[in-house]
C-alpha cells in the first residue's frame, strides 16, 4: 500500500518524538482507542448488520444466511465465510476490482478469530449432514479509511453476527421446517482484535490512525476472546524482537476487555 | 514439557523433520533453492534486482519485492486447482513481508526483486519451508542481506506443544503458529497464530519455535558455506 505514504517526514518525526514523551498528535494516551461508535441493524435486508466507527475509520459488516452444502471434511457443521472489500470510496488508495492482498489478509484475520474460537456454533446450523446446512456469510465493507481497519472490521463482524436473526426452524427427519418468529445465531464467544504499532525505538501504541500506521513501521494484530485466550496473531509490516512480541501480547490482553465490554453492551451477547 | 510424548511419525515434541537444502538448482534464475522438510518440497527462484514491469509500480527510493507463493495441483491430497486461492494470496503477502525486512532494498531503487515459490509437495509447514528456501535463493542471487531469515512452525497437538508439524498433525492441531526470524538481529519478521492458545502456551510455543529456527539457520548456513567454500577452494 505504498500509495498511502503521503505523510510528510516532518509529521513522521513529530509522531515518533511525541511517542517517546508518552503522547500522541491527537492527544490520546498510548493505549487509548479513538472514540468507538456502533450502529446496529443498519441494513434491514441483511440478517444482521453493524456499522462501527473508530475515530473517522468506518466499517460496515453485513451478515447473510443462506442454505448450502457443508464442506466434505465437516459434513455435520454449517459454513462460515468472511469476505472483505476495501471499497474505492473509502480511500484514494483503494481501487475497484477483486479483493487485493490487503483485503484478503483482512478477511482472513477476522475469519481466523471467529473460526478458531468456534464463535458461531456451526453444529447448530446443520440440517442434513453432508447435504444441507446453513451458510453464514459475513461481508466486511471498509467505508472510510483512517487507519486500523482490522480492529474496526473485527468489531463490526462480531456485532453483526450478534445482531443477526434467522427464521425459527426445526429439523424433522433431515428436513427443514420453518416456524413463526426469529431466533439469534448461536454465538458462543466474543473475539476482538487489538492492533498495536511501534517505531523502531519507542513504545507500543494501540489503534494507530492512518498517519501513525505509516510513520511507525512495525505493526501487529492480536485477537483475544472473552476468556483472555489468544485466538489469532498476525504480524503486519516491520519487525519486532522476541521481548516486544511478549509485551504486545500482554498489552493486547489488557486492552481487549474494553472492546469486549462494548460488544456485550451493544449486542446484549452474554457468553 | 513431557518429553515422553511420541508423535505420529515417531518424533519427539521438539524434533524437526529431516531437512534437505540445495541452492543454485535452476539455470535461468538469478538465484534458486530447493528445500525439503520431511515430505514438504519447495522450489524457489529469484529474479532481480531487475527493471520493473509495469513501470508505475516502481519505487523511487528502493527496490520493491514481489512474491508469488503457489501450490502445484498435485501437491496436495485432493487436486488443487491452479488458480490462486485466498490462502495463497495471503501467504504470498506474509512471505514477502517476512523477506523484505532482510533485503537492502534501498540499494536498488526503481527495480523489482521477484520471488517465485512453487510448492511441489505439501505436507505441513509449506510457508516456513518457502521462507527458508527464499532466503537461500536470495543469497544465491547475490542480493545483499541483513541476515538470513529462518522459519519454522510450532503448534499445539493433542495438548502438547510440538515443533514443525506435518500435515497429519496440522489437520487436528488446536493451534498452529509459524514464525520467521532474523536470528543474529533478534528480529521476528513473520508471526501468525491460527488457533487458540493461552498466554503461557504461547510463550512456551514461541520459545520452542525460536530454538527450532536456530537449527534451521545452522543448516542454511552450512548449505551456503558448502557451495561457496568449494568455489573459493577451486580458485586457490
Amino acid at each position: 500500500m505504498k500509495t498511502f505514504k503521503v505523510v510528510s517526514q516532518l509529521v513522521r518525526t513529530r509522531i515518533v518524538d511525541l511517542l517517546n514523551k508518552n503522547s500522541r498528535m491527537d492527544g490520546r494516551g498510548l493505549l487509548d482507542y479513538r472514540e468507538i461508535k456502533v450502529e446496529k441493524g443498519f441494513i434491514s435486508k441483511a440478517a444482521g448488520s453493524a456499522q462501527v466507527s473508530i475515530g473517522s475509520t468506518k466499517v460496515l459488516a453485513g451478515v447473510k444466511v443462506e442454505l448450502g452444502e457443508p464442506f466434505p471434511d465437516v459434513p455435520d457443521k454449517g459454513v462460515l465465510t468472511v469476505n472483505a472489500e476495501l471499497v474505492p470510496l473509502a480511500s484514494p488508495a483503494f481501487e475497484p476490482g477483486p479483493p487485493d492482498e490487503n483485503a484478503v489478509e483482512l478477511a482472513r484475520i477476522v475469519d481466523r478469530a471467529l473460526r478458531e474460537t468456534e464463535t458461531v456454533d456451526l453444529k447448530m446450523l446443520c440440517i442434513e449432514p453432508g447435504k444441507k446446512v446453513f451458510v453464514v456469510f459475513v461481508d466486511i465493507y471498509v467505508l472510510d479509511y483512517d487507519g486500523n481497519f482490522i480492529d474496526a472490521s473485527s468489531l463490526a463482524s462480531i456485532l453483526a453476527l450478534g445482531n443477526a436473526r434467522i427464521r425459527k426452524f426445526r429439523v424433522e427427519e433431515g428436513k427443514l421446517k420453518y416456524e413463526d418468529g426469529y431466533i439469534p445465531l448461536p454465538i458462543r464467544h466474543i473475539p476482538v482484535t487489538v492492533t498495536l504499532a511501534k517505531p523502531d525505538d519507542g513504545p507500543f501504541i494501540v489503534d494507530p490512525n492512518l498517519e501513525e500506521e505509516f510513520s511507525l513501521g512495525n505493526r501487529i494484530s492480536i485477537s483475544i476472546d472473552e476468556l483472555g485466550r489468544i485466538c489469532g496473531i498476525q504480524k503486519l509490516e516491520g519487525t519486532l524482537s522476541v521481548d516486544e512480541i511478549f509485551e504486545a501480547i500482554s498489552t493486547a490482553k489488557n486492552v481487549a476487555p474494553k472492546l469486549i465490554e462494548i460488544v456485550k453492551k451493544e449486542s446484549g451477547l452474554n457468553v | 514439557m513431557s518429553t515422553e510424548f511420541i508423535r505420529v511419525d515417531g518424533r519427539l515434541p521438539d524434533q524437526l523433520r529431516p531437512i534437505k537444502m540445495v541452492v543454485g538448482v535452476l539455470d535461468r534464475a538469478d538465484g534458486s533453492a530447493y528445500v525439503e522438510q520431511g515430505n514438504t518440497k519447495v522450489l524457489v527462484a529469484v529474479y532481480g534486482p531487475r527493471e520493473i514491469h509495469p513501470k508505475h509500480q516502481a519505487s523511487l527510493d528502493s527496490a520493491i519485492v514481489r512474491c508469488r507463493y503457489h501450490m502445484a495441483p498435485f501437491s496436495t491430497k485432493e487436486r488443487k486447482t491452479p488458480a490462486p486461492s485466498r490462502r495463497e494470496v495471503e501467504l504470498s503477502k506474509v512471505i514477502k513481508d517476512a523477506l523484505s525486512q532482510a533485503i537492502f532494498l534501498e540499494n536498488f531503487p526503481r527495480t523489482s526483486i521477484d520471488i517465485f515459490i512453487e510448492v511441489l509437495e505439501a505436507d505441513g509447514g509449506t510457508r516456513c519451508a518457502s521462507i527458508n528456501a527464499c532466503s537461500l535463493a536470495l543469497a544465491n542471487a547475490g542480493i545483499p542481506l541483513r541476515d538470513l531469515v529462518s522459519s519454522v512452525a510450532v503448534g499445539k497437538y493433542k495438548g502438547h506443544i510440538v515443533l514443525d508439524l506435518n500435515d497429519e498433525e496440522d489437520e487436528v492441531a488446536e493451534a498452529d503458529m509459524p514464525i520467521a526470524i532474523m536470528l543474529s538481529l533478534n528480529k521476528i519478521t513473520l508471526l501468525q497464530v491460527n488457533g487458540v492458545l493461552t498466554e503461557e502456551e504461547f510463550k512456551q510455543a514461541f520459545n520452542l519455535a525460536v530454538k527450532g529456527s536456530m537449527e534451521i539457520n545452522r543448516v542454511q548456513r552450512e548449505t551456503l558455506r558448502s557451495i561457496y567454500a568449494s568455489i573459493k577452494g577451486e580458485e586457490d
